[in-house]
């Protein structure tokens, strides 16, 4: 609003807005600073846990001798940042042909394609369970760096074609003119200039893929287990020694928190469909 | 060398057929203007030249050898776009350069070009800029140097000056003839200002609905329009078209009077009628004059100022050896 | 740029992506439809003989089904109402002039990238444990007797949980599409004499309306497969209070093996879920026109 807001009705606002921003975060802060604190400190009441005593970093030291946290953190980096790479890999192409070769099919394409992410996954659980079984895929980071890419592979594409959109198609022209073939067209002229735009993409499709908790609590034991399944292995009763969980969980959501924070509007665009602008 | 000639080339999308098989040759060396409305298919018609669109019939010939099934990069023709396509992450030097290293040539043979180029185009100071950081005059500059390093043996230009204002317009379209004279190459150029179509060209082609209305000099089109239509869309004001009896008159459907080719009395003539609208350019005055000769008022040029307002009553004389005659199908008649 | 070689091109390079995905969906899907209809038990071999529609009516009519569907229905309809009217409600105040908005914005949207199993242990054990849990704790401070979140309210905790997680997506679309209203238009209103109520209804509620849409579908679709949330914290008890379709068909296919029931429950799903798909499809589709 191009009206001068008087300091005091601004302090207002941020106020209340602060407030209920603290709310919202609390949780993520509470078990920030419970992951400091000794087990028997931990469960006090808060302002004893605030002002108390018994502040330590045991915790995170504990949570990797208990479980091993590397190596399910590096399960989590293998398969978000794998699927995401496979995903963009076959999602190029495909985008670069519905962006800027369009036929009377492109739109069906890209809605079919869409349609596939709505597909509940319990309804096809069992046979990706059985068919995993079978090939030995169960409990393989491979397996679900394959699973998670196909999920995801429709929000790939559809982020991709939505930014290659906004790329003047004369610009690959006059690259084919000037000489381009087909892959030099791509690799000098279309990646540099989409690059903004695929960083989103892989940004949003890390996180999604970090945190997707279906498949990855289906088809890994221990193994492949990325964060997710870690941190679901405290469900009980280890889930009573709060500090470790605590330090558990920041440990498994912090780089993605982080991520998220420089994603908020792609998250839009990509959750959406492009639905909301 | 850069001849092309099109034979019995065509074009549809779908069953839609926006050029119907046509015919046409261009020179080496010769400055060719498609012109006509928008959606007139001048656009497309660029396009099959250049390859970014199949023909649907008929055959594209570059200097004597059929290149209808050659891919756009083998043509050996440059284009410059409508947005100047710029490639907005690299520099000037790298776009300009960018033909050069696809076709393989070495970084010395590149930079020596680039240079030539930069020179003659005046932008030696600006080769280490990106093309956001350009003016509209400077990157017009750079993509016909993208064009110019190729050696092409043709040059297509699609409406390159559209997105320029007035004044820079102007500059450009010297430039371009300036270079055109310079290196001698064929020119293609695409546009619906035919102000630019007369001041370029050595041959203007005149299009609608995908057919060549006529093919011709920028005099002889002005001269001998071939139709209504061209008789209309070259010269500024258009010329006045009057139907009905005073066609008749003269034996003809329609009869076409270019407006400095009326005389225009406050005492005596052929029409009489009452000035409506006049413009003051200086140098000339355009009336719009309402005869009892047509139902439209008739566009009148005056050299220099005449002292004729609103609402005054005149007599217009059309000057009988430069009246256009057209028949019922709006073909010219000699 | 539609010439032979660049539409060939075209085709080859969209292959792979349309390939996989067909197969992604085909197979699975005839798969689950197949052993829907067989008597395949992964414990008791019994050969898999074609049983017709029995799978479907032994899932529809076991009390469980019923208790299920209900579940998912108050589930995601309890988290759409508070994700909605709390987004609105978010946005609107994020909207206004203040200091350090996007520190605060980053606050609200934190939950989002919070992982489903992180949320509901967290949830579950700082929360809401009645004994060390801080609603416990404050509880304990008023001299109430603190509530058994899981024993007394179950579906009712895990509203909660799955809200908190959700509220900041409501939040972030509603909040952009409030961005884009323009403002000159709540300026005509307000010279027109629209007070803040007016302006909110005629102009606001109805620039909002296809975000909130696309906000309810989105949702509903997320959120008709909410599973993790569900396995830390109750495992779907006590009874089945907090089963959900998707962990029905999860503890019937993976937990008593029973692929034939578990199939027919996803078949259930799928179709569930495509009518929300349905309608979802339909504005994205409108969308491309534009």
């Amino acid at each position: 609003m191009a009206r001068a807001v008087s300091t005091g009705q601004k302090s207002l606002n941020t106020a209340i807005a602060g407030t209920l921003g603290l709310v919202m975060f609390f949780p993520v802060l509470w078990i920030l600073i419970l992951s400091f604190k000794t087990e028997e400190n931990a469960i006090r009441a808060p302002l004893e846990v605030l002002f108390g005593s018994g502040w330590t970093l045991d915790s995170f030291a504990a949570v990797q001798a208990r479980s091993d946290y590397f190596k399910h953190f590096s399960n989590s980096v293998v398969i978000s940042v794998g699927s995401t790479f496979l995903g963009l890999l076959i999602a190029v192409p495909a985008a670069w042909s519905m962006a800027f070769v369009p036929t009377k099919h492109t739109k069906n394409v890209l809605m079919w394609m869409l349609s596939t992410k709505m597909l509940p996954p319990v309804g096809v659980l069992i046979p990706i369970y059985l068919i995993f079984r079978d090939f030995g895929l169960l409990d393989t980071r491979i397996g679900l760096v394959i699973v998670l890419m196909l999920m995801n592979l429709p929000i790939i594409v559809w982020m991709l074609y939505t930014y290659f959109k906004e790329i003047p198609g004369e610009i690959l022209e006059a690259a084919r003119m000037d000489g381009a073939s087909l892959r030099e067209e791509i690799l000098y002229v279309l990646t540099p200039m989409a690059i903004p735009g695929m960083a989103s993409t892989v940004l949003l499709n890390v996180i999604l893929s970090w945190n997707e908790a279906f498949w990855t609590l289906q088809l890994t034991t221990s193994d492949a287990a990325p964060l997710t399944q870690f941190i679901a292995s405290y469900s009980s009763p280890e889930g009573l020694f709060y500090a470790k969980l605590s330090a558990a969980s920041i440990m498994a959501i912090a780089p993605i928190l982080i991520m998220g924070w420089f994603s908020q509007k792609q998250l839009v665009r990509g959750l959406t469909f492009g639905a909301v602008k | 060398m850069g001849q092309i000639q099109l034979n019995q080339v065509s074009k549809s999308f779908g069953s839609v057929e926006v050029i119907p098989p046509l015919d046409l040759t261009i020179e080496d060396g010769e400055f060719v203007v498609f012109v006509g409305p928008s959606g007139c298919g001048k656009s497309t018609l660029l396009r099959l030249i250049a390859g970014l669109e199949d023909v649907s019939g008929g055959h594209v010939t570059i200097d004597g050898a059929d290149a209808t099934a050659v891919p756009p990069a083998k043509r050996g023709l440059a284009m410059v776009f409508q947005s100047y396509a710029l490639y907005p992450h690299m520099s000037v030097k790298k776009n300009i350069a960018f033909p050069l290293r696809m076709a393989g040539l070495g970084q010395a043979a590149q930079d020596k070009k680039v240079e030539d180029a930069a020179r003659v185009l005046n932008l030696t100071d600006y080769l280490d800029r990106k093309p956001g950081q350009l003016s509209g005059g400077q990157r017009q500059r750079v993509a016909i140097g993208r064009a110019i390093v190729r050696e092409p043996a043709a040059f297509l230009f699609d409406e390159p000056l559209s997105n320029l204002d007035a004044a820079l317009r102007v500059g450009m379209r010297l430039e371009i003839s300036e270079l055109h004279k310079r290196l001698d190459t064929t020119m293609i150029y695409v546009t619906h200002d035919q102000v630019e179509a007369m001041t370029m060209a050595d041959k203007i082609v005149v299009l609608q609905a995908g057919v060549i209305e006529q093919v011709g000099s920028p005099l002889e089109l002005y001269q001998r329009p071939r139709n209504t239509f061209v008789a209309g869309f070259i010269g500024s004001p258009k010329m006045n078209q009057i139907e009905g009896p005073e066609a008749a008159k003269h034996d003809a459907t329609t009869i076409g009077i270019r407006p400095e080719h009326i005389d225009i009395s406050e005492t005596e003539g052929t029409w009489k009628g009452t000035v409506g609208v006049s413009e003051h350019l200086g140098s000339d005055t355009f009336f719009h004059v309402q005869t009892e000769a047509s139902a439209e008022p008739l566009t009148v040029r005056a050299t220099g100022e005449r002292a004729l307002g609103y609402g005054d009553t005149v007599y217009l004389t059309p000057r009988p050896d430069h009246l256009h005659r057209f028949d019922s199908k709006g073909l010219r008649l000699e | 740029m539609a010439t032979k070689a660049s539409r060939a091109a075209a085709r080859t390079m969209i292959s792979p992506a349309v390939i996989l995905l067909l197969g992604w969906m085909i197979i699975p899907l005839s798969l689950t439809i197949y052993f829907s209809f067989l008597r395949y038990n992964l414990i008791t071999p019994t050969g898999n003989p074609f049983v017709g529609w029995e799978n479907y009516y032994w899932f529809v009519t076991d009390p469980s089904f019923k208790a299920a569907m209900l579940n998912t229905l108050v589930l995601v309809g309890g988290v759409l109402l508070i994700t909605v009217v709390g987004g609105v409600m978010f946005a609107l105040l994020l909207d206004r002039p203040m200091f350090g908005q996007g520190v605060i914005r980053i606050m609200v949207i934190a939950p989002f990238f919070v992982m489903p199993t992180v949320s509901g242990l967290v949830w579950k054990n700082m929360f809401m444990n009645p004994v060390n849990g801080i609603f416990g704790h404050i509880a304990k401070a008023f001299g109430a007797p603190p509530i058994d979140f899981f024993g007394q309210i179950p579906l009712l905790s895990i509203i909660i949980i799955v809200s908190w997680m959700w509220l900041p997506f409501a939040t972030l679309i509603i909040f952009t599409a409030m961005q884009s209203l323009d403002q000159e238009q709540l300026e005509a209103a307000e010279m027109d004499g629209a007070k803040w109520p007016s302006r909110f209804i005629f102009i606001m509620v109805p620039h909002l309306s296809r975000s909130i849409t696309v906000v309810i579908l989105i949702q509903t679709i997320f959120l008709l497969s909410i599973f993790a949330e569900i396995l830390v914290t109750t495992n779907g008890g006590p009874g089945v209070s907090t089963t959900n379709l998707t962990y029905l068909i999860y503890v019937s296919s993976l937990l008593q093996f029973d692929v034939g029931m578990g199939s027919a429950g996803g078949v259930i799903a799928i179709i569930l879920a495509n009518i929300v798909a349905i309608f979802l499809m339909r504005m994205i589709g409108k969308n491309l026109d534009a």
